[in-house]
């Protein structure tokens, strides 16, 4: 039997809206939803059914049968695992109450269904990967708009120029996104590129500016200088919507394009005839504010300096500019019901100190590495459970080894996930999901300038002895006696519950795959945007009330990044566009078009340790030491190497990936806790190795 | 007579290798073949950007396929539409198609022991459709053009 499925793809966590072709429960076509990619998918999203068909991923339930990270797995089934877990829980609760149980998932239109679990429990304790990503651009959004980063959308599309810091767009890549940056470079817009090493999206750039790692903020704060300097910023908006404006410009009378030009080793001719070009191209100017900028000690400031930098552009709601992201409210409509609103709303404070100790951070997700102290100390309680869903610490957060230490203290382990992870590998027991293309997902709201509902239709039947995420949770919710707060017998059930409010139904997601709530882009009216910005002064507040309150500057005074030692190199990573972090190393079609890592490494630096291009070399950092090939280039600043996040993986049973190339993550040695204390993301290009030629070069073989 | 030509607007072209898995998917091939690549130039500074443009390579489906003259079996057919194809119940895999190909485009399928090579999906032009990789691509740079006698 043949069918066509309007689904959404879960290779990545861009979930691009895709159409699933089914011939006897195979998968015979997948593309993306023609009403909005046009058929267009990444390389991952075409490799989907590999992942399905992969044996390399857990069949069925595993319960761990040797020490942790041994590898001893039993097979078992569903009732026993989930048995097995309820029990554990139970004990937990009984001898440390529900608090002592966190749980993760990733951030995105699902958490819901994690978050209503762990509140269902009685514990605050929900959390996500976001410290390793987009805390610091989050929290410095809201500082600025009063709203997170989730806040706006960028019209790429008609902007006239895109500015990215560190922002590699086409490769870390989300389809639609992409053909919005290429749409505007057709029409002759100009892009302006700011890393420490050329990129897929650099060789694309109008400007390219390779700077010294590190100084992104010393760029930012000169931008704004010159251009408050020139005169250049829309001075109307600024002093409509903003407070603060006179403490910036005081603020940033030192850093010039002078300055910034020696600081980032650029030339101050090619600022100001950036500087010129935007001041040209007002208000249709896009600053990215940064994605995953969890990097450097000011990631914060810096991300703040670049919205900051959008707000002088004057680009709010104006066509080619940053537009508010509309819900189903701007639109006179309603939005789906969430799980979480059948949970009590828990009472005890958070272990991870967020929205207490931390009153900077925003409650949500809090901060996952924060929990690890709460493990290691018992303070300000213990954590004794954790389940992790469709994430991966080991993978995402420094010092693996560290965690390992900290998880110690706990009395039970669960990993739910499509494939092993590294913390899978640790844990106590696996619960394997099925894969996206096997199983039914919430219903969710996509906010944008047209917000839609939209869903994840189960293409085909389960392959393997694995469950939907509902199933699992109402499964162990069963167990422990929540059953009210999980009353629906399938997602169907669920489904229908949560569009009862929105006067839709699931026959009209028939037609494209998803609802939307307007026609046309919704706008605001540019001249009454009073009180849109949820800030406590509803403007945009260059200088933050709240920072000031907690105790924190607005901005901080820029300081040198420090440069490496003789023999050492900062430790940078990035994205590939055929993998997306550590999830799919081991894709049969991925690891066959990128099966490991190497590390760039600037060609003189290389030149004086005497490697040559595709010789080993080792990186050691601490008491580890890795063996990667060397890939030589002039276009990375001699202070840093660089590679490709998510390999070096552990796992036997992912023969692919299995030691293949490097892991950057496990070279972050005591770097677990090196936060932003103001942004709350991690300092992931706070590293130091060192490189030198491996001992594995050596010509001289003893076998004949 | 050729008909059709794969063509790729480099300018649109992000060099993300997703038409050689959309192509790869399609056809249900295993790990192995490849049956189109994107490559490029070192990059090379051009006015303070360093620069390099994508290029992308399938099959030529040329005018007079040695491929075709020297398959012992006759299953490497060219169409009247200059498609040239494997008629994969003929093929016993010998490759010699391989050999004598000066680009070594036919590629060998382990898991059906036959060679495999670009056709610029016929199956799906036959129905209507456009190939893989031109459908899937992920910035639509790539295109299939007709060509016309003028
Ligand atoms: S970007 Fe690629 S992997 Fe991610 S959701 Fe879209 S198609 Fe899937
Ligand atoms: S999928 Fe398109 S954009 Fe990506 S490499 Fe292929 S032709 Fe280029
Ligand atoms: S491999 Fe098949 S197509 Fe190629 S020459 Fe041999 S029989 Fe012909
Ligand atoms: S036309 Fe079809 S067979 Fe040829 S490269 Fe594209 S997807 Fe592959």
């Amino acid at each position: 039997m043949k069918k066509s499925v309007w689904s959404m793809c879960g290779m990545c966590t861009v979930r691009c809206p895709i159409r699933v072709e089914v011939e006897d429960n195979n998968v015979t076509w997948l593309e993306g939803n023609q009403h909005i990619l046009k058929g267009a998918l990444c390389a991952k999203g075409s490799a989907g059914p590999s992942l399905v068909a992969d044996k390399e991923r857990p069949q069925q339930p595993l319960i761990r049968r040797g020490g942790r990270g041994a590898g001893r797995w039993e097979a078992v089934s569903w009732e026993f695992a989930l048995d097995y877990i309820a029990d554990k829980l139970k004990t937990i609760i009984d001898r440390h109450g529900p608090e002592a149980i966190m749980a993760s998932s990733r951030g995105g239109p699902f958490q819901d269904l994690v978050k209503a679990f762990t509140h269902a429990l009685g514990s605050p304790n929900y959390s996500n990967h976001d410290s390793a990503c987009g805390r610091n651009v989050h929290h410095a959004s809201i500082s600025l708009f009063g709203l997170g980063r989730k806040g706006f959308i960028y019209d790429i599309k008609n902007a006239k120029h895109l500015v990215l810091f560190g922002r590699n767009i086409l490769a870390s890549l989300r389809p639609a996104e992409v053909n919005q940056v290429m749409d505007m470079l057709d029409k002759g817009g100009r892009l302006t590129y700011v890393d420490v090493r050329q990129t897929l999206t650099g060789i694309k750039a109008t400007n390219f500016f390779q700077v010294r790692p590190g100084t992104d903020y010393a760029l930012a704060l000169a931008l704004i200088h010159e251009i408050i300097k020139a005169e250049g910023y829309d001075a109307d908006f600024v002093e409509r919507y903003t407070t603060g404006f006179d403490e910036l410009a005081y603020f940033v009378e030192n850093y010039s394009a002078e300055w910034a030009a020696k600081e980032c080793g650029i030339k101050a001719k090619d600022i100001h005839e950036l500087v010129g070009q935007l001041i040209a191209d007002r208000p249709k100017v896009v600053f990215h504010p940064g994605w995953m900028l969890s990097r450097y000690n000011d990631s914060f400031y810096a991300s703040r300096a670049l919205n900051c930098l959008n707000a002088l552009m004057g680009n709010i709601e104006v066509e080619g500019g940053l537009i508010f992201a509309k819900g189903a409210g701007d639109c006179g409509g309603k939005g789906p019901r969430a799980l979480n609103e059948l949970s009590p709303k828990p009472t005890a404070k958070r272990a991870d100190g967020v929205g207490d100790v931390y009153k900077q951070f925003e409650k949500g997700p809090g901060l996952f590495h924060l929990f690890y102290k709460a493990m290691a100390t018992g303070n300000p309680y213990p954590i004794k459970g954790i389940i992790c869903v469709r994430h991966d610490p080991f993978a995402c957060f420094p010092d693996p080894q560290a965690q390992k230490e900290a998880l110690d203290n706990c009395d039970l382990i669960v990993s739910v996930d499509t494939h092993y992870s590294e913390f899978g590998w640790y844990a106590d027991v696996i619960l394997p999901e099925s894969t996206y293309l096997e199983r039914d997902s919430m219903i969710a709201l996509q906010k944008g300038m047209k917000p839609r509902m939209i869903m994840r239709n189960k293409a085909i039947e389960p392959q393997a002895d694995t469950r939907d995420l509902y199933s699992i949770i109402k499964g162990l919710a069963t167990r422990l006696g929540l059953d009210q707060y999980f009353p629906f017998n399938t997602v169907r059930e669920l489904w229908e519950w949560q569009l009862e409010p929105t006067g839709f139904t699931l026959a009209d997601f028939e037609k494209k795959g998803f609802v939307e709530y307007a026609d046309k882009p919704v706008l605001y009216d540019r001249e009454k945007l009073e009180g849109k910005f949820k800030t406590p002064s509803g403007k945009i507040e260059i200088i933050s009330q709240k920072l000031s309150e907690w105790g924190f500057p607005s901005w901080k005074p820029y300081e040198s990044p420090a440069k490496p030692p003789k023999g050492q190199y900062r430790l940078v990573f990035g994205r590939s566009p055929l993998h997306a972090h550590s999830h799919t190393v081991n894709n049969p079609l991925l690891n066959e078009m990128m099966p490991e890592n190497t590390l760039w490494i600037n060609t003189r630096e290389a030149g004086k340790m005497g490697v040559a291009e595709g010789d080993f070399v080792d990186v050691i950092s601490g008491d580890i030491t890795s063996v990667i090939t060397a890939k030589l280039t002039d276009f990375i600043h001699p202070e840093a190497v660089y590679t490709v996040h998510g390999f070096g993986r552990q796992i036997p049973l992912q023969t692919r990936a299995y030691h293949a190339g490097m892991s950057d993550q496990k070279l972050m040695k005591g770097q677990l806790q090196n936060m932003d204390p103001v942004g709350g993301g991690l300092n992931l290009c706070e590293t130091f190795v060192t490189v030198r030629k491996s001992s594995k070069n050596h010509q001289r073989k003893v076998e004949l | 007579m050729n008909t059709y030509t794969l063509y790729l607007n480099s300018k649109r072209c992000i060099g993300c290798h997703g038409c050689v898995v959309h192509c790869k998917a399609n056809k249900g091939l295993p790990v192995g073949p490849i049956l189109c690549e994107i490559s490029h130039e070192p990059l090379k500074s051009v006015r303070g950007v360093p620069k390099t443009e994508f290029k992308f390579r399938s099959c030529y489906h040329c005018e007079d396929p040695f491929c075709v003259t020297i398959c012992p079996t006759g299953a490497m057919k060219k169409r009247e539409d200059g498609i040239v194809y494997v008629d994969v119940p003929k093929c016993i895999g010998c490759m010699a198609c391989a050999g004598a190909c000066p680009w070594g485009i036919p590629q060998h399928n382990p898991e059906t022991n036959k060679a495999v090579k670009c056709d610029y999906c016929m199956d799906r032009l036959d129905a209507g459709l456009q190939p893989a990789c031109v459908t899937k691509c992920t910035t639509h740079a790539l295109k299939l053009v007709t060509m016309k006698v003028i």
